[in-house]
């Protein structure tokens, strides 16, 4: 009952900070322009403005949910044909369930807590609510604008219908059955990833990125742990100050003495400074922490394009091997050749978009880098330097008083 | 400080004292800390109420020509703010209104066993009013501080030992400067001491800090780690604090006890104040029982200003617990965040090993180098956290403990001499008894007893009264001490943040170009 229904998100697209080089051209153009959150889904509403004669009209919406992107996500995935690319990370699903807890748990604890406490944790819950929500929206547009800048996958016929068919994509999300087997499928895939890591590479490029994004993929993923942690405490701090704030403040209204208004004052200041503090742990998990987390996912796509290029690699030597052997025997062999020269072609073509893939992932990576680590420090600055006023001001008047 | 001082210099003979006068005079203003000359000089504050006028200065500062700094300001008629000499103007006052414009109350306050001698009487004006106007006096002649702990003996037998300090111009000690070495239990044994002669007589005793049986073997055992370190310095910080809490109260100040405490080398082990001693018991069980019997005592009393301040007292105690509680939750997750800030510096460095972009590479580096340094302010800010601002909260609970003891000491005075009434009235009905029966020698008993009874009547009453003004006036010197305390040590603990914020944009402005610098 004290989950709100319904967040409008209009300036939501403005939040997206995690990628940077994102040519946005008049031919398409991809937003969520809305988001709806109902009791355990949300429905985005994306909106497509486009001048390509593929779609009927110019601009339009859909409504889709996350199960809807995930279909999406997964289709690339298999498409043989988009092998040699790195598939933009699926967005991770919608997680309200830690903030709907607490805000259970604040319900149920209303007795215990005077007004004012109960109305201000209520709205630090909502406002938690609020950023998650915001967040969960972010991802999905990246994803989105991701593909509709991706020079290949924007003209892929299952994301046009995803953009433009209004009805329900009857997606159903995947079944135990189904989910068995992907885990099976991916016990599969990681075992073969590692015996296909150890075939060494003749090009230097690949053999270079391929040890270059292993170890950056695990630090990554050490240090976006990290980061969350960090600002867990963060943010447990900037409560506690919350809760001095307000016990200064009760202390301060019980007389009118000269010790209490003194209390007032310096739990009006806590109220600002904690507030900054909040501020400091909410930026520094849009900079950094949602940074490293986005970066995790795509250097495991750069990951699996790898594998997909290893993998390739593999298939096309045995086919050469096979191919010998044929010949040796004098059997089969112009199957074999057929099934060589399918071979190499596969390779070929997924090294050729393969390298470029990479050098782009690089590129965006440190332009994306740099603009989050800028916007962090502008940020920190900011809010340090806000801190500094209130305090300044304050211990002046404090101390002109006594 | 420097207030402007009405001063009068007694008739004493010999302008030898005018020199030494003159010589403060001009050092005083200035350096007002380094220099106890010349403050809140000692006013005789146990006057007879005849002698309220001063008549008999000679009689009462014959020590003080002994010492330089001694020229007492007793009051006369001259004191209501008209300077005789110019050199007064540069020396604090010292409550003087006191001995002159409440002869009739001064009376009752003997009872709080002033002794003759000189008495530092910061705060003790007698009316209310005055009692609420009196300005801030905080100049004492009197600093003591304990410092250096060191490690004595080896094993469970070790101890901490404690350098005691003072330094004073007070005449009463043999130096002007001096230390002693003392260990925990003999504080413990000096607030026992303090605590059987004054709580009576409804004085505020400070309490010391607590025992720590837990901290305080890791420290013999010889744990060699920071949280040792830590329980040292915390208690040789509340040691420090409840030291300088003894010698701003002027009653406790004159106490031998407190005297022999910091001056005397060797000092009688004190018994009793091991935890797990008979005596420990003893105290324990004491304690339980007179918990219960405060719950069971309320006075009928006509003065609401009693109850008023009590539940004042209690309530304020609870908002102190419960802040002490956020404020340690509080220091917690600073350390929290000061140990995950350190573990992601270091793999955000790894981060930027591995990054093949040099610039990025070079950024990321600096990043965690910034990371590195937030630790150190978070490690800062989470000693002054608890340092300034969970300590002061802790002392006060403790001593509101001590107030809501004062009044119940109050209480037990009203009891008794209820209870004397109440015996005096069944006297009386066994006199009118036998008055009736005419029984002449046990008559004559039972009026001995009547007599003996009134006058135990009349002697607790007086003690009820005696101390309820006692209560009062600590209570509201209490106050004003606390008011003191809060608003510096608060201010303190701003300043900190403020300095660590000062800190926080420095280390962001000089990351801020590296970000900028990546390509």
């Amino acid at each position: 009952k004290l989950c709100k229904q319904y967040f409008p998100v209009d300036i939501l697209s403005k939040i997206l900070s995690i990628n940077v080089d994102l040519q946005t051209d008049a031919t398409l153009q991809v937003d969520i322009s809305d988001a709806l959150s109902e009791r355990d889904k949300v429905k985005f509403t994306v909106h497509t403005k486009s001048t390509l004669p593929n779609f009927k009209q110019n601009e339009f919406s859909v409504v889709r949910q996350h199960e809807e992107f995930i279909w999406l996500h997964d289709s690339f995935v298999e498409n043989e044909e988009y092998a040699g690319y790195i598939i933009p990370p699926a967005p991770p699903r919608p997680d309200f369930d830690a903030s709907r807890e607490k805000l259970q748990k604040l319900g149920e604890g209303e007795g215990s807590m005077t007004k004012e406490e109960f109305t201000k944790m209520k709205q630090e819950l909502e406002a938690e609510y609020l950023a998650i929500f915001k967040k969960t929206v972010a991802m999905h547009e990246v994803f989105l604008c991701r593909v509709a800048a991706h020079p290949v996958l924007r003209k892929d016929m299952n994301f046009h219908v995803f953009l433009e068919y209004n009805q329900d994509l009857s997606v159903r999300g995947k079944n135990k059955r189904e989910k068995m087997e992907d885990f099976f499928k991916n016990v599969v895939k990681s075992a073969d990833g590692v015996l296909v890591a150890g075939v060494k590479d003749v090009d230097d490029f690949f053999e270079h990125e391929k040890t270059f994004l292993l170890e950056y993929h695990n630090r990554v993923k050490d240090a976006s742990s990290k980061s969350d942690r960090m600002i867990r405490s963060h943010k447990n701090a900037a409560d506690d100050i919350n809760r001095i704030a307000s016990t200064l403040y009760t202390l301060g209204t019980q007389d009118s003495t000269d010790v209490c208004k003194f209390f007032l004052k310096v739990s009006e200041l806590f109220e600002k400074t904690r507030k900054i503090e909040a501020r400091v742990a909410a930026d520094e998990d849009l900079k950094l922490a949602d940074l490293l987390k986005y970066y995790l996912r795509e250097s495991q796509a750069a990951k699996d394009l790898l594998y997909r290029r290893g993998r390739a690699l593999v298939d096309y030597e045995n086919a050469n091997k096979a191919l010998d052997k044929a010949r040796a025997k004098n059997k089969d062999v112009l199957q074999a050749e057929t099934s060589q020269q399918v071979c190499c072609q596969k390779f070929e073509k997924i090294s050729e978009s393969a390298k470029q893939e990479l050098i782009d992932f690089k590129t965006r990576r440190v332009a994306a880098f740099r603009k989050n680590l800028v916007e962090l420090a502008e940020l920190e600055l900011k809010h340090a330097k806000g801190n500094l006023q209130l305090l300044q001001s304050c211990v002046g008047v404090l101390k002109g008083d006594t | 400080m420097a207030a402007s001082s009405r001063r009068n210099p007694p008739p004493l003979p010999g302008a030898e004292n005018q020199d030494p006068l003159s010589e403060m005079a001009g050092e005083d203003s200035d350096e007002g800390e380094d220099i106890f000359v010349g403050n809140s000089n000692p006013v005789a504050e146990a006057f007879q109420p005849d002698t309220a006028n001063g008549e008999e200065p000679a009689d009462l500062f014959s020590e003080a020509e002994t010492s330089t700094a001694v020229n007492s300001s007793i009051t006369t008629s001259k004191s209501n703010g008209v300077h005789s000499d110019n050199e007064n103007d540069l020396f604090a006052e010292v409550s003087v209104e006191l001995s002159m414009e409440n002869p009739s109350t001064t009376a009752k306050s003997s009872g709080a066993e002033f002794t003759p001698s000189l008495t530092l009487s910061a705060t003790q004006p007698e009316s209310m009013e005055q009692l609420e106007e009196e300005k801030d006096e905080d100049s004492f002649d009197m600093e003591v501080a304990v410092t250096n702990p060191e490690k004595i003996g080896d094993g469970m037998n070790a101890y901490m030992a404690y350098k005691v300090s003072t330094r004073t111009t007070l005449p009463m000690f043999r130096n002007r400067t001096f230390s002693v070495w003392r260990r925990f239990s003999d504080f413990l044994g000096l607030y026992e001491k303090l605590s059987v002669k004054h709580s009576l007589n409804g004085c505020i005793i400070p309490p010391p800090p607590e025992k720590s049986v837990v901290g305080m073997t890791k420290v013999k055992v010889g744990k060699d780690d920071s949280s040792s370190a830590d329980f040292v310095e915390r208690r040789r910080a509340a040691l420090e604090r409840y030291l300088q809490r003894v010698v701003c109260h002027p009653s406790l100040l004159q106490d031998p006890d407190v005297r022999e405490f910091l001056e005397r080398d060797e000092l009688p082990r004190a018994v009793g104040t091991h935890t797990l001693s008979g005596a420990g018991f003893l105290k324990m069980i004491n304690r339980a029982s007179d918990a219960v019997s405060k719950m069971t005592i309320k006075i009928s009393d006509s003065d609401a200003w009693f109850d008023n301040k009590l539940q004042e007292v209690e309530s304020e105690e609870l908002q102190l617990r419960k802040l002490h509680a956020v404020v340690d939750s509080l220091v917690n997750h600073r350390k929290e965040l000061c140990g995950n800030t350190a573990v992601f510096a270091k793999s955000m460095a790894m981060l930027g090993n591995s990054e093949d972009n040099t610039a990025l590479s070079r950024a990321l580096s600096q990043l965690a180098e910034v990371e590195d340094k937030m630790e150190t302010l978070h490690q800062e800010q989470a000693a002054s956290d608890f340092f300034i601002l969970a300590e002061l909260l802790a002392d006060y609970i403790r001593l509101l403990g001590a107030v809501r003891g004062c009044f119940e000491q109050r209480m037990k005075t009203w009891q008794r001499w209820q209870e004397a009434q109440s015996t005096l009235q069944k006297k009386r009905e066994v006199e009118a008894k036998l008055l009736w029966a005419n029984k002449p020698d046990k008559l004559q008993q039972a009026k001995e007893e009547i007599t003996e009874w009134e006058g135990k009547v009349t002697q607790y009453e007086r003690d009820f009264d005696r101390i309820s003004v006692t209560v009062r006036k600590e209570f509201l010197r209490f106050e004003k001490q606390k008011s003191k305390d809060f608003k510096s040590q608060i201010v303190k603990y701003l300043e900190s943040l403020l300095q660590s914020q000062q800190r926080h944009v420095k280390f962001w402005e000089a990351f801020l170009p590296e970000a900028k610098a990546i390509a």
